[in-house]
């Protein structure tokens, strides 16, 4: 059977305390101070009653909120799990997860690295956190890059579907560092009504950025 | 015993972020793992570490980790028992 083009469903732009979906505002806090805070709210707003959130580092509640806000309204189940994969990026990896680590150690008369902020010091566990909550098996990929690359990050997941690897994509970038964040998510699948390709994606991105 | 075990119920609501829970919805009696509080196993390792930084009690054979942190109040009788 003929492939359909793979498309762009839905997409979400989390950032400066704002989460647009398809262009739309659906969740606004002012009044939060600080990710940690708004990623607070953001959460409860949807009430997924998932209480590992509280114990995920302030980048994965971002990549967490902003996947929960995507997925809403969509309906994963009709893909196997091993169909569904996430491509990811950033440029800061988890530098501020690395920094609260790098004190915890920093003093030897003070010697206590928490176990629970040392398993967030790697980008790819948003990745991991995202895929457990939303059962997805398939590949993933988490690149670092300078600023936001849509050619990059469209190339791999096209890859990913023209060799059958998967069927539904998270495609995005999600960046945190000294208090600026910025979440932008897509599904991508035969389904939606964007091309997906990086001149779509990038439209996209520079419209919500 | 009773004030360690209220003292060890808000470390553990701050170390763990238990966030939407009061210490006085911990039962002092109830397993902290598995069908109890449903800790994990990171969760498990901060607790060997609110150990040692709070109390200064280091587990040294970690076959004992099972039995101290069955409970709070296995974990208070611990504490009385080691601290210096």
């Amino acid at each position: 059977m003929k492939k359909e083009a793979l498309k762009i469903e839905t997409y979400c732009m989390v950032k400066n305390n704002r989460i647009v979906v398809d262009g739309h505002l659906v969740f606004e806090d002012q009044d939060a101070v600080g990710l940690k805070a708004f990623a607070k709210t953001a959460y409860r707003h949807l009430k997924p009653s998932y209480n590992k959130f509280f114990k995920m580092d302030e980048i994965s509640k971002l990549a967490f909120v902003a996947a929960e806000f995507l997925l809403k309204d969509v309906n994963l189940e009709k893909y196997k799990s091993e169909e569904l994969s996430v491509v990811l990026s950033n440029s800061e990896s988890t530098i501020v997860t690395d920094k609260n680590h790098q004190q915890s150690i920093s003093d030897k008369d003070n010697f206590f690295p928490s176990p629970s902020v040392f398993v967030y010091t790697l980008p790819n566990i948003m990745i991991g956190e995202i895929s457990i909550r939303h059962n997805m098996k398939g590949d993933n990929a988490f690149f670092i890059v300078e600023n936001f690359n849509a050619d990059l990050i469209a190339n791999h997941i096209n890859n990913l579907f023209l060799t059958n690897k998967s069927s539904a994509f998270i495609g995005g970038w999600v960046n945190y560092s000294d208090d600026k964040y910025e979440a932008f998510l897509y599904l991508a699948s035969e389904s939606g009504s964007i091309l997906h390709n990086a001149s779509e994606i990038e439209k996209i991105f520079k419209i919500n950025h | 015993m009773e004030e360690l075990i209220e003292k060890l119920k808000v470390q553990l609501i701050e170390q763990l972020n238990l966030e939407d829970m009061e210490p006085e919805d911990i039962d002092a009696d109830e397993p902290l793992f598995g069908t109890g509080l449903g800790l994990d196993s990171i969760d498990a390792l901060e607790l060997i570490v609110l150990l040692e930084k709070e109390y200064g009690i280091k587990i040294q054979n970690p076959k004992d980790g099972q039995k101290v942190f069955f409970s709070l109040r296995t974990m208070a009788e611990f504490i009385k028992e080691n601290q210096k």
